[in-house]
């Protein structure tokens, strides 16, 4: 991850595709695991685990949004709903039925990929913008069925609250536990991703997103699988939806309206679309950098204004500097932070024997 | 892979030790309060004036010496009306040892219930979150201190009743509302209102965001012909309400709005006082600057050698945000002196804010009372008219149809 090897020497096609390339891949990984999830829980405030919450769940979302237009080419701007739907489904069964989180986790995600297949079905005529387009229309009228049906959004408020998630009488309910909680569905839902992109179906994905006529004249069926990325796509919305309804404690479509797709859209734009790797980047760009540019205003803006001008200046420069860092960004890399990152490891590996 | 996360983390929490570090160290008599608040994102019209409000009313206090002895520090982190960034703050407002805060937007108010409760830190949600947080024992927490929209309906059709010769017997009355779930709660309300009062309703129902209301309008003033028209609308949709209403010549005289229909600035929007004549809004904290405390302020202005901001013109918001903050002071105050003057918890700011009773601020609080059993303290009102080009007092404080509002609040309670 970390470490490579100071040129190209690999032999067979299982060493290129290896998920480790190299033995010292492996201690990286160990490495990490041992830091997040002894180290990091444990040193550092409830408060900076409450952003790493948001930032584990913003990463499910943003690897699913990214299966479906990052790496299949498909534009979608219902993810949002999506996730409504798996946030319902689960809320539904949690209180009517009283399941447990690990029925109802997988329920809003199928439930969600369901929803998917069926807003995905205009992929199969339409591309590019007019896909967009179709997808708003799935944004919307899962937004209006859920605000106007009361068996699924549970009365005039559409908020059904539900109890903190618990395992063999472990009650996740404080942000300590959460991160827990959370560090294992974005571990799975990365482990997940990097193995399916690097599968037959990823790689069907891709030839999709490439050119899907020549794709289907190499054998891919583009229906199946223009379906299928809808369906996982969705599936792990739904999944973001549900951990969000348990994070907060409560399932409320107005957490999950247009805004929130464009939000996870510009996730993996920023992060680089068609990389895990970009993802996470693009959940943690997005989810810190307005924190960031606070935290560093209000200690060093507190120089130059007083409190009641800094309110509105912090507000004003947190839009302002977030939207300049993004075109600032794509302007120094149009593929994204990933591809940034990818620049910097492959200068140095080799380096400094450059030539 | 997440090296990136964590030397993104290592900045911020080397920053924020620095920084923090630093400001654990301030004086021990100092209180700490978190203040929610959207500049930036779609209510951005209500925030900017209504968080200035709340600013200048703790400045003030902090300039006559503070609360008891103690000093105000206010925490407001803008959350964009997302409800992510709500969590944060509120996790942020926790690590600093804020004793209460200040909640911004119904869904983020939704979110932060349950947290609220684990954490025992209270909030605040005036105009915001669900009516049945009203029930203190449900909802220990959140204390929605102002008429919640199952009141405000209540109090509209008193209103209406009053306006209307004193009986409702064969009338009228549309309900044209914002279709969100906001928009949608005062309905078992009103349904059961027209029952007992035997007037015909009928809602009409304006879709996000609200700009475009004529066929809803038409509707109304064409074919239903109501007696009088309730709205209750957010964001932009008010001043198109009354445009629209006084384009197909309905007299204005027959309407009241909800809270967040009456700003001045709704009025001007949609085409000048003097064009709304006869409007009718509720008010949950008072209108105008004929006020002490707003002269106060203008004189802590004055004696800083500086004008007084401009947001105070725009009154109903900013003397909302004077209102909350208002609240949180006197909870800290009964908490302080419950205490004997030691430094409160956030558990004796709780029962402080429990112990609120008749404290008026002249004129410009209700009177409220808030027990640990009714966390909106009564669920009073204002009306305020537009009369020769300004708002002017209707209707002092007062209940509407109480006893509707405490059987739903108790039939609520019961389903859940």
């Amino acid at each position: 991850m970390f470490h490579r090897e100071s040129g190209v020497f690999k032999t067979t096609y299982g060493a290129d595709m290896a998920l480790y390339p190299l033995p010292i891949a492996k201690w990286t990984v160990v490495a990490l695991a041992v830091i997040f999830v002894v180290i990091i829980p444990l040193s550092i405030h409830e408060y900076y685990l409450s952003i790493l919450n948001l930032i584990f769940i913003a990463i499910v979302g943003a690897l699913g949004l990214n299966i479906l237009v990052g790496y299949t080419g498909q534009i979608s701007i219902g993810h949002g709903a999506f996730m409504s739907v798996g946030a319902y489904t689960a809320a539904n069964l949690a209180v009517k039925l009283g399941l447990p989180f690990w029925i109802t986790l997988p329920a809003g995600g199928l439930m969600a990929a369901l929803f998917g297949v069926i807003v995905g079905m205009p992929s199969l005529r339409i591309k590019g913008l007019y896909l967009a387009i179709a997808t708003l229309a799935g944004q919307l009228i899962i937004e209006w069925t859920i605000n106007r049906v009361p068996a699924i959004s549970g009365g005039a408020q559409a908020s059904i609250q539900v109890d903190r998630p618990s395992l063999f009488g472990v009650s996740f309910d404080t942000q300590g536990s959460l991160y827990y909680f959370l560090l294992f569905f974005a571990v799975l839902a990365i482990i997940a991703t990097l193995n399916l992109v690097r599968s037959r179906i990823g790689r069907a994905f891709v030839a999709v997103r490439d050119q899907d006529i020549a794709a289907e004249i190499i054998g891919i069926n583009i229906y199946r699988y223009k379906l299928l990325a809808f369906a996982i796509s969705s599936f792990y919305a739904g999944v973001c939806g549900v951990l969000y309804t348990y994070y907060f404690g409560i399932a409320n479509y107005e957490q999950f309206q247009l805004i929130v797709s464009i939000d996870y859209l510009a996730m993996i734009i920023i992060g680089g679309l068609g990389s895990v790797l970009g993802s996470i980047f693009g959940a943690v760009f997005v989810t810190l950098l307005p924190i960031a540019i606070r935290i560093f205003m209000e200690n060093v803006g507190a120089l130059f204004f007083t409190t009641a001008e800094m309110a509105n200046v912090i507000s004003g420069l947190r839009l302002g500097v977030f939207g300049g860092l993004i075109i600032f960004f794509l302007i120094v890399e149009p593929e994204g932070l990933n591809r940034l990152w990818s620049n910097i490891r492959s200068y140095f590996r080799v380096w400094p024997f450059s030539y | 892979m997440t090296r990136f996360v964590r030397s993104w983390l290592g900045v911020a929490a080397t920053t924020a030790t620095l920084a923090f570090g630093g400001s654990q160290a301030f004086a021990q008599k100092e209180l700490v309060f978190g203040l929610q608040c959207d500049r930036t994102g779609p209510t951005a019209n209500v925030g900017t004036v209504l968080c200035p409000g709340y600013q200048d009313y703790i400045a003030l206090i902090n300039s006559k010496g503070g609360v008891e002895g103690y000093k105000i520090k206010v925490l407001e982190i803008d959350n964009e009306y997302k409800v992510p960034p709500a969590m944060e703050a509120h996790e942020r407002f926790k690590k600093e040892g804020a004793v209460l805060e200040g909640l911004y937007g119904t869904p983020q108010t939704a979110a932060l219930n349950k947290k609220l409760e684990e954490d025992k830190i209270l909030g605040t949600s005036p105009g915001f979150g669900t009516a049945s947080a009203a029930d203190g024992k449900r909802f220990p927490y959140t204390f929605p201190i102002a008429a919640s929209y199952w009141s405000q309906a209540g109090a509209a059709v008193a209103f209406a009743k009053e306006a209307l010769g004193g009986s409702l017997k064969g009338k009228k009355i549309a309900f044209l509302f914002y279709d969100n779930p906001a928009g949608k709660e005062p309905l078992p309300i009103l349904e059961d209102l027209a029952k007992s009062e035997g007037f015909d309703m009928r809602t009409f129902a304006v879709p996000a965001p609200g700009l475009e209301m004529g066929a809803q309008i038409l509707d109304i003033t064409g074919r239903y012909k109501p007696d009088y028209i309730i709205t209750h609308l957010f964001g932009r949709a008010p001043s198109v309400s009354i445009k629209e209403l006084k384009g197909k010549g309905f007299p204005l005289s027959k309407v009241v709005a909800f809270v967040w229909g009456s700003a001045e600035s709704d009025i001007i929007a949609a085409g000048g006082m003097g064009l709304a004549e006869g409007y009718s809004t509720m008010q949950f904290a008072g209108v105008g600057k004929d006020f002490p405390v707003i002269k106060d302020i203008e004189a802590m202005y004055k004696a800083q050698g500086k004008a007084p901001p401009k947001e105070m013109d725009s009154t109903v918001y900013y003397n909302r945000g004077i209102f909350i903050a208002a609240l949180h002071v006197e909870a800290a105050r009964n908490a302080i002196k419950a205490k004997g003057g030691a430094m409160p918890t956030s558990e004796d700011v709780k029962k402080g804010m429990e112990a609120i009773k008749g404290f008026t601020l002249g004129g410009f609080v209700p009177p409220m009372e808030l027990t640990p059993a009714d966390h909106e303290g009564g669920g009073w009102v204002q009306i305020w008219t537009v009369k020769g080009g300004k708002l002017v007092k209707v209707k002092d404080w007062f209940q509407g149809n109480r006893p509707t509002i405490q059987k739903h609040l108790a039939a609520d309670a019961s389903k859940s």
